[in-house]
């Protein structure tokens, strides 16, 4: 049995815990093992059709023309759809709990901004008919300049990916382009230490490979609603997502769900469900929209690439005195989910670690690459990968014991967080008391003796002086937002804009950081995976 | 588009079924026999989400075209119990926690009968082996090794 240290924990609970440490049965245990259990695909339903999706062969391009006459003649298709049949083509998945603009179709219209990203959708008899009609499609594109690095697409002349944000980057509240956390002031801090160490920390997109590929059925019910087996992790979040997409009340579907072969935060963007439901809808038969294995690891949404530069000064005695954090999500084509995971990410920082002067600028950056999403820990692992990475060589760079060197620095009880909270029931010196006892790690008697009850508060509570950034002029877009089902205006001297007045500068939030993660977390914190 | 007769056991009964040319086991099985077990991970024999037996070894069903197992057996997850008796792996993977997700498992475990029905006391190399072409992307492998032991040496100690 393991037990909950009342000595850290007295204000989380007074109970004792009587699960953990003991073995507990699944409930769908038995229907795995007997191959009971019933994924989205393990329904049969009478005349059911087979949609298959044909997607970009570019990164960037504009749709000159698409010619479906061939495939329409095709054996065995019941329905091609196209962008224009999608009642409202244009989404961002957190439009839901109000955040961001829609920016990101379900059919391709006038350009593709990713390899992959879906312009044509046949529904035919059997997925080989409905293979063999996609290659009697034909698309005429005229390829465009591709970008594909976070910081070149943030430089000027860069490629404009998405006309929804014209500056390649979402844009918080309606005028910041990056998340920011301000508390006291790093360059002081850095001119005071003795050492100040900079990197640079780049991760890779990661798939999240579920064995079973997203995908779902959707087929007309005998009420007039419809009726969706779905792989989502994110069944009320596709609900409603389905029902802006096809402009219908969200009580027209029942959505069934719940038994997910393997998620891992890959399916949580609602990426078959709008289409599934449409095809159903356009022909009045049960629709069945599976990702073959290529789809899922090419198109499926990985964990987004991080880049992340941080610089720290520090004392020889081991104090972190200031940490200036630069970091770059690469959110690929558009939004889906990159926008929370940077205020993830800004409210993570400094790490759990009391640092009196803390800087970061964080960005959610469009790129022409496959469309990043959720997993496991999305904003956070990365940043924290980073700044561990950077714990150790500070450690080594003043040459002290790298677990002595966190316990100096851990935030305690009563410490004032950068993002203006104070910390409470902290325990990390606890932990690394505890990893560094299992593997018989030797720390010196005064850090053992160290706790996370004592010695914080006091002057450590305070918020430091801290300059205010001045409020950046609101420049008139590099280019404007488009309507999605217009044709780009042909290339030409823009018309002069009208002198704009001074914009009035926008009342800085108090916490911007802050307040968006906990407005967040209410919706996301019990149910990501 | 033509179709072929084809015959075979499945589970110990006998099945007919019709079946378009190029049809793979795997969408014979669970399109047209109803046997939902075997799951479709990849198409590409890379994930052994569709293991079955084919008189006895373990076989792709993706790979495997309809119409070579004319006359022979398949047998599938869902036909290893014995009545309402789990077979014993079932009950190790119970017991071992060797599932999560669970999409694995069906896979997993006739890839793990096929190798204790030749072997009744495999070496953990050997349980490493037979599952190596089934790929489990929650639970780790340890569980799952650790359950197909387990079975063996619960299938001796009964012997």
């Amino acid at each position: 049995m393991l037990e909950l240290r009342k000595d850290i924990f007295a204000d989380e609970r007074d109970d004792n815990l009587k699960e953990i440490g003991k073995g507990t049965q699944r409930q769908d245990m038995l229907g795995h093992v007997t191959g009971a259990s019933t994924y989205f695909n393990d329904h049969k339903l009478q005349g059911m059709l087979h949609l298959k999706v044909l997607r970009s062969p570019h990164a960037h391009a504009r749709i000159r023309r698409i010619d479906t006459a061939e495939a329409e003649r095709s054996p065995g298709v019941r329905r091609i759809i196209r962008g224009a049949d999608v009642p409202h083509n244009l989404n961002t998945l957190l439009s839901l709990i109000n955040f961001g603009k829609d920016d990101e179709p379900t059919l391709a219209v006038d350009k593709v901004r990713y390899k992959g990203e879906p312009v044509i959708a046949v529904v035919a008899d059997s997925p080989r008919e409905a293979f063999e009609a996609l290659a009697k499609v034909r698309i005429d594109y005229e390829p465009l300049p591709a970008v594909f690095d976070v910081e070149e697409a943030l430089k000027a002349g860069a490629p404009v990916v998405n006309e929804t944000y014209p500056k390649n980057t979402f844009t918080y509240y309606d005028v910041y382009d990056h998340q920011k956390l301000r508390f006291g002031d790093v360059e002081r801090g850095f001119a005071s230490a003795d050492h100040v160490l900079e990197q640079r920390y780049q991760m890779s997109p990661i798939e999240h490979a579920p064995t079973e590929t997203n995908g779902s059925i959707a087929a007309p019910d005998t009420n007039g609603r419809y009726v969706v087996y779905t792989s989502t992790q994110a069944l009320f979040f596709s609900v409603d997502t389905c029902a802006k997409i096809l402009d219908v009340p969200s009580n027209t579907f029942h959505f069934i769900g719940g038994t997910v072969g393997g998620g891992f935060g890959g399916k949580v963007d609602t990426l078959t469900e709008p289409l599934a439901i449409l095809g159903a809808m356009l022909t009045g038969r049960p629709v069945r929209y599976i990702f073959e294995r290529e789809e899922e690891m090419q198109y499926g949404p990985p964990r987004g690439a991080e880049r992340i530069y941080l610089k720290d000064g520090v004392m020889r005695d081991g104090r972190i005195v200031a940490r200036k954090v630069r970091a770059y999500f690469d959110s690929g084509a558009y939004t889906r989910l990159s926008s929370y995971a940077a205020v993830k990410c800004a409210a993570h920082l400094p790490g759990p670690y009391t640092i009196p002067n803390v800087y970061g600028d964080i960005y959610c950056v469009f790129t022409n690459r496959t469309p990043a999403t959720a997993m496991r820990g999305f904003g956070v692992t990365a940043m924290d990968f980073a700044i561990e990475c950077q714990m150790d060589k500070l450690a080594h760079l003043v040459g002290m014991d790298p677990m002595e060197f966190r316990i100096l620095n851990a935030y305690r009880d009563g410490d004032m967080k950068a993002h203006r909270r104070e910390a409470k029931n902290t325990a990390l010196i606890e932990c690394v008391q505890v990893a560094a006892e299992k593997a018989k790690w030797p720390l010196r008697e005064e850090f053992k003796r160290m706790s996370s009850l004592k010695g914080g508060g006091g002057t450590r509570a305070a918020v430091p002086p801290t300059a205010r950034d001045q409020p950046v002029p609101v420049r008139p877009a590099a280019q404007q937002r488009t309507t999605y089902d217009r044709a780009p205006q042909a290339a030409g001297p823009q018309p002069p804009h009208p002198p704009t007045p001074p914009p009035v500068a926008p009342a800085p939030a108090p916490q911007p950081a802050a307040h968006g993660a906990i407005r967040f977390s209410s919706v996301f914190g019990s149910r990501r995976r | 588009m033509a179709k072929t007769a084809l015959q075979f056991r499945h589970n110990g009964r006998d099945v007919a079924i019709f079946v378009d040319g190029g049809t793979n086991l795997l969408t014979a099985l669970r399109d047209l026999v109803g046997d939902m077990t075997p799951k479709f991970g990849c198409g590409q024999g890379g994930c052994g989400a569709c293991t079955v037996l084919i008189d006895g070894d373990a076989h792709l069903a993706c790979l495997t075209l309809a119409e070579t197992v004319e006359g022979h057996s398949v047998e599938t997850l869902d036909g290893i119990k014995d009545g309402p008796n789990l077979h014993p792996l079932q009950r190790a993977f119970m017991e071992h926690f060797a599932a999560q997700c669970g999409y694995c498992t069906p896979g997993m475990l006739m890839a793990a009968k096929a190798l204790l029905d030749h072997n009744a006391s495999p070496s953990r190399e050997e349980v490493v082996n037979a599952i190596s072409g089934n790929i489990c992307r929650c639970t780790g492998y340890e569980p799952i090794i650790n359950a197909v032991l387990a079975a063996a040496s619960g299938g001796r100690a009964r012997a």
